[in-house]
Formats: C-alpha cells, sequence, structure tokens
C-alpha cells in the first residue's frame, strides 16, 4: 500500500546540512498496522511527512496506492492527499468551527454537497461516539474527545491509509487505551492501512502488527511486532523493549558475587520468556523431572496485541549435574530462556 | 456652550462618523488581502515568496512611516483624481484611506501568523489549495483577533480625522481647533473632547464584544 524507495531528507542550511533521513526504503502492507518508533530527533517525524509529501522529500521515491507520489504536480498530490488521511499529537482542530464543521471540513474541500456532508459527518459521528457533543468547540471537548474529533475528521473522505503522528503521546494512559482500540477497530472494520509513529512502545505493544525502530535517520531494525518484542537485536530496540518490559533483576537479590559459571553451592537465576499458550508446564517438569528446585522470583503475563506473553525469573538450586541437565531441558522446551549467573 | 452651537456639534459628529466609517471600511477592504499577501508570502508559510514579501513589506513600511499629516498633503494631486476635489468631508477619505491600510495590513498578518502551523499542516494534509486555507482556516480562526484590530484602526482614525478636519475635511477636529481653538471658546473644546472620548469608548467597548463572541478558543 505503501512503498518508499531510497527516501530521503535533508535540510540544507548556512550553518550545514542536517541529514534528518537517510536512504529509507519501507513496504506497508494493505491493512496493516505499521509503528514507527524512535526517540525525539530520529526522523520520525520527518519520516511519516514523507509519505503524504508535507516534507518533500530531498531524494526517492514515495508510492501510495500504487501512485507515486513524488512524480505528482501539486494539483494531482492534493487529489492525492484526499485519499490520505492524518491524526495529529496536537489534534489540530479548528478551533473556530464545532465538532461536526470539523469533521465536515475536508468534504467542504472536496466541494461535496451539503446533504452528502450531513450524512457522512452522522456517521462518522456514531463511528467516534461523540454525538452527544456535536455542537460543541473543541475548546470545550477533553483530549480524548478531540482525537476522536480529529480521527472522524481524518476518516471523512474515506481514506485507503491513515497517518498517525504521536497521535497518543499528548493523552493520559486511560485515554490512549481508548483511542488505540478504536483505531484497532476501525483498522478491521474498514481494512484501513495505519502508519503510526511513537515514541511510546506500549502503543506499539498493543495494536502493531510490524514495526521499524528509526535512529538518526535511519531504520535500525523491522520485523513484526511479535519478532521485535521477543527478540529484538539493536541496543535502542532493547531500550524500547524494557521500558515496558522490564528484564532487570529486582534488586533485593543480591548479585554482587554473580559469575557466570557455576561455582560451589551456586544457584542459577533464569529468566524464562513466552509467547502464545504456554502448554508445556515447565516449572513442574523441572522439579519433577531433573531433582532441581525452582524458586519464582518474579513473573507477570502480559500481551502483545491478543498474544499472552509471559516472563518469569526464577532461580533454580541443585547439584552442579542437576542444573546442567535441567538448562539443557530449558533449552529444548518451548520457551525462551536467558541465563543471568550464577549467585551463591 | 450657546444652544445655536449644538446643531453644528452634531453636523461635525456626523462628519467625523461619515470619515471614520467610509475610510475603515475602505481600508481594510485594501487591508485584508495586503495583510494575507504579507503573510503567505514569508518564508516559513505556504507560498513563500521573498520578492513579493519584500517589496510589499518595504511600501507598507513606508506608508506606515510617513507623518499622516504630511502623507495628507503630499497625496493631494492623487486625491483631486480621485474624488475632483482635495477640501472637504469626502476628500479627507482618500488620505485617511491611504494610512489605514497599511496598519490593517499588518494588523492583519500578526493575527494570521498567530495561527498554529500544525492547524494549517492539518488542512494541507486534507488536500486543501492554498486559498482554501486563506478562507476556510486562516481567516476563520483568526477572526475574533481580526476584529480586536481592526477596533484599534478605528479609533486612530478618529484621531486623524481630526488632523484631516484642520485642513478642511470637517468634522470634530475641524470643530475644536476653529471654535476651541481659534476663538477661545473653551466650553466648545471641552464638549468636542467629551464628544471623542465617548466614541473611543464605545468603539472599544463593541470591538471587544464582537471579538469575545468570535473567540471559541476560551468558552
Amino acid at each position: 500500500m505503501i512503498k518508499l524507495v531510497n527516501v530521503e531528507k535533508t535540510y540544507y542550511s548556512k550553518a550545514g546540512d542536517i541529514a534528518a533521513l537517510k536512504k529509507t526504503n519501507l513496504d506497508i502492507k494493505d491493512g496493516e498496522i505499521f509503528g514507527i518508533i524512535g526517540l525525539s530527533g530520529a526522523g520520525k517525524s520527518t519520516l511519516i511527512r514523507c509519505i503524504n509529501m508535507l516534507e518533500v522529500p530531498t531524494g526517492g521515491q514515495v508510492f501510495v496506492d500504487g501512485k507515486e507520489l513524488t512524480a505528482m504536480n501539486k494539483q494531482a498530490l492534493r487529489q492525492a492527499r484526499q485519499s490520505i488521511g492524518m491524526i495529529f499529537q496536537h489534534f489540530n482542530l479548528l478551533a473556530s468551527r464545532t465538532v461536526r464543521d470539523n469533521i465536515a471540513f475536508p468534504l467542504e474541500i472536496q466541494g461535496k454537497s451539503k446533504a452528502e456532508i450531513t450524512k457522512k459527518v452522522d456517521e462518522l459521528l456514531d463511528l467516534v461516539q461523540l454525538h452527544d457533543r456535536a455542537d460543541y468547540y473543541p475548546s470545550q471537548l477533553s483530549g480524548g474527545q478531540k482525537q476522536r474529533v480529529g480521527i472522524a475528521r481524518a476518516l471523512a473522505s474515506d481514506p485507503k491509509v491513515l497517518l498517525s503522528d504521536e497521535a497518543t503521546s499528548a493523552l493520559d494512559p486511560q485515554t490512549t487505551k481508548s483511542i488505540l482500540a478504536l483505531l484497532r477497530d476501525i483498522n478491521q472494520r474498514l481494512h484501513l492501512t495505519i502508519v503510526m509513529i511513537t515514541h511510546q512502545m506500549e502503543v506499539v505493544k498493543q495494536i502493531c502488527d510490524r514495526v521499524a525502530v528509526i535512529e538518526n535517520g535511519n531504520i535500525i531494525e523491522e520485523g513484526t511486532m511479535y519478532q521485535v518484542f521477543t527478540e529484538p537485536k539493536e541496543t535502542t530496540t532493547k531500550e524500547f523493549v524494557a521500558t515496558v518490559n522490564d528484564m532487570t533483576v529486582p534488586a533485593i537479590l543480591n548479585t554482587a558475587d554473580m559469575q557466570q559459571t557455576y561455582f560451589d553451592g551456586s544457584k542459577v537465576l533464569v529468566h524464562l520468556t513466552f509467547l502464545g499458550n504456554a502448554d508445556e508446564p515447565v516449572v513442574a517438569r523441572l522439579i519433577k523431572n531433573y531433582g532441581v528446585d525452582v524458586n519464582i522470583i518474579s513473573g507477570k503475563i502480559d500481551y502483545l496485541k491478543d498474544m499472552p506473553y509471559g516472563t518469569l525469573l526464577v532461580e533454580i538450586s541443585g547439584s552442579k549435574e542437576s542444573l546442567a541437565t535441567a538448562l539443557d531441558y530449558i533449552h529444548q522446551a518451548k520457551v525462551k530462556e536467558e541465563v543471568i549467573g550464577y549467585v551463591s | 456652550m450657546s444652544p445655536e452651537m449644538l446643531p453644528l456639534l452634531l453636523k461635525s459628529f456626523w462628519e467625523t462618523c461619515y470619515m471614520v466609517l467610509a475610510s475603515t471600511i475602505l481600508a481594510t477592504v485594501i487591508g485584508i488581502p495586503l495583510g494575507v499577501i504579507l503573510t503567505v508570502t514569508r518564508r516559513d508559510h505556504i507560498l513563500p515568496n521573498a520578492a513579493v514579501n519584500g517589496i510589499l513589506g518595504a511600501i507598507v513600511n513606508a506608508t506606515r512611516s510617513t507623518p499622516f499629516i504630511i502623507l495628507m498633503v503630499a497625496i493631494i494631486p492623487l486625491t483631486r483624481i480621485i474624488v475632483g476635489s482635495s477640501i472637504g468631508t469626502t476628500a479627507a477619505i482618500v488620505p485617511l484611506t491611504i494610512s489605514a491600510a497599511p496598519f490593517i495590513a499588518r494588523i492583519i498578518e500578526s493575527s494570521l501568523l498567530e495561527i498554529d502551523h500544525g492547524v494549517i499542516e492539518a488542512a494541507q494534509a486534507m488536500g486543501a489549495s492554498s486559498m482554501q486555507i486563506v478562507t476556510k482556516v486562516l481567516l476563520p480562526e483568526s477572526l475574533h483577533s481580526i476584529v480586536l484590530g481592526i477596533t484599534l484602526a478605528v479609533i486612530s482614525l478618529i484621531g486623524y480625522s481630526a488632523m484631516a478636519g484642520a485642513l478642511g475635511g470637517g468634522g470634530l477636529g475641524d470643530l475644536a481647533i476653529r471654535y476651541g481653538y481659534q476663538r477661545f471658546q473653551m466650553d466648545v473644546m471641552i464638549a468636542t473632547v467629551i464628544v471623542l472620548i465617548i466614541m473611543v469608548q464605545l468603539v472599544q467597548s463593541f470591538g471587544n464584544y464582537c471579538s469575545r463572541k468570535l473567540n471559541k478558543n476560551k468558552l
């Protein structure tokens, strides 16, 4: 649905050129929710603005729905933009218009008839559940309601693609959840391709199918959300994952004398993670079959989109041999393990 | 103040109203497009054009830096072409308009610049043309601020109209100078000043009221 080929954006200035985006290639499929995560200044805002040409790339090609935006004249580009919706961190609603008139705005631009506009706006007010606020002005709404108006406005011209520029960054966690639920709902109901940029891993975790990590204008890692979450490769990615999935050993545990190999009387600290249904009772089998004791230090079950994702920090004690065979067993089991070290 | 002065005061009052109203309307009609062009051709705006912006800006600045009394005398030939005479209330409208239009243009410009760039970006993302951005975003969104600015222009025009009056334009200023100053009729002077003060108060209050009604930011 969206294809970026060697897209570059450099800002030229007397003080020196700034390469905000270096040769970037992306292929976003029809109907997927694609997340782009990065710290501020990483180039994610530039990237998403290149998709609808709010920022004109200094090199490369942008294709949306098979049409090359980078080859279009102004008129054709305006036409093309009408099928690309966009929502913003600060909503960017017109303060002088009511909710209803804000949603009608893109339709007015397209010169739709009054009757057509009224009908469409009513539908959208239902979709975002704001019928009772139709005649309010933006300043009378909460942040979450404003973003709902933003979403309704973006959907007014039946776009194929929705670009979300940090749409939940200015909202509280509860409201963020409800906005994400709404985005997911419209993604499924309208088969809408959604590209969202964010600095919140929480957002990616809840709704993205695939994710790209951007740093210094480069995409450093890309994959399905499950892959990136469970097997992050780059340091930055690991840091992002850690923000929602803290794998550090609790401070109460004495790790001062931790070593990487077995020493007399030591216990092994292991992180176990599983994705999906855990049908293999790993902990029970360890105790029953391998003659070791398992002490659970911490654990939680989380969801990556709809998939359960469990993490468990355990301390296994036993003889040197039984520990070795127990670790062998874990290695073959359907869980991912990470041996942290041996402690006394 | 003698009773026979009253009709004279009333006549002068209407002359001032006529001069101020006509020149405000004309100056606004000229000032709005000028202000819009000054805004949109800025380097970081929707239709950047350094040449247009630079030239227009220079003309506006030149007009604004010329003292009104000098401007009025300097453009007498132009006034004569437009109105057919350089003396009289109608003739005063020409210099008043020419001095107020650039002022209003700058007021419009500063009002339009208050609009958050994000809102303009949102309209661009929807495929709005530059004209649509001006008529559907920039002007409606800043209307409350423009109204306050035009109020300010009306009040300075009341002041300028008194000066125009001194050069044969009629109105309250003319009355105050001819009777109050030249004939030492202190009561006429005081009456004129009181009428002017009341006018300015009313204009300002009305402007504030309209702006408040139009401002949907703080409800």
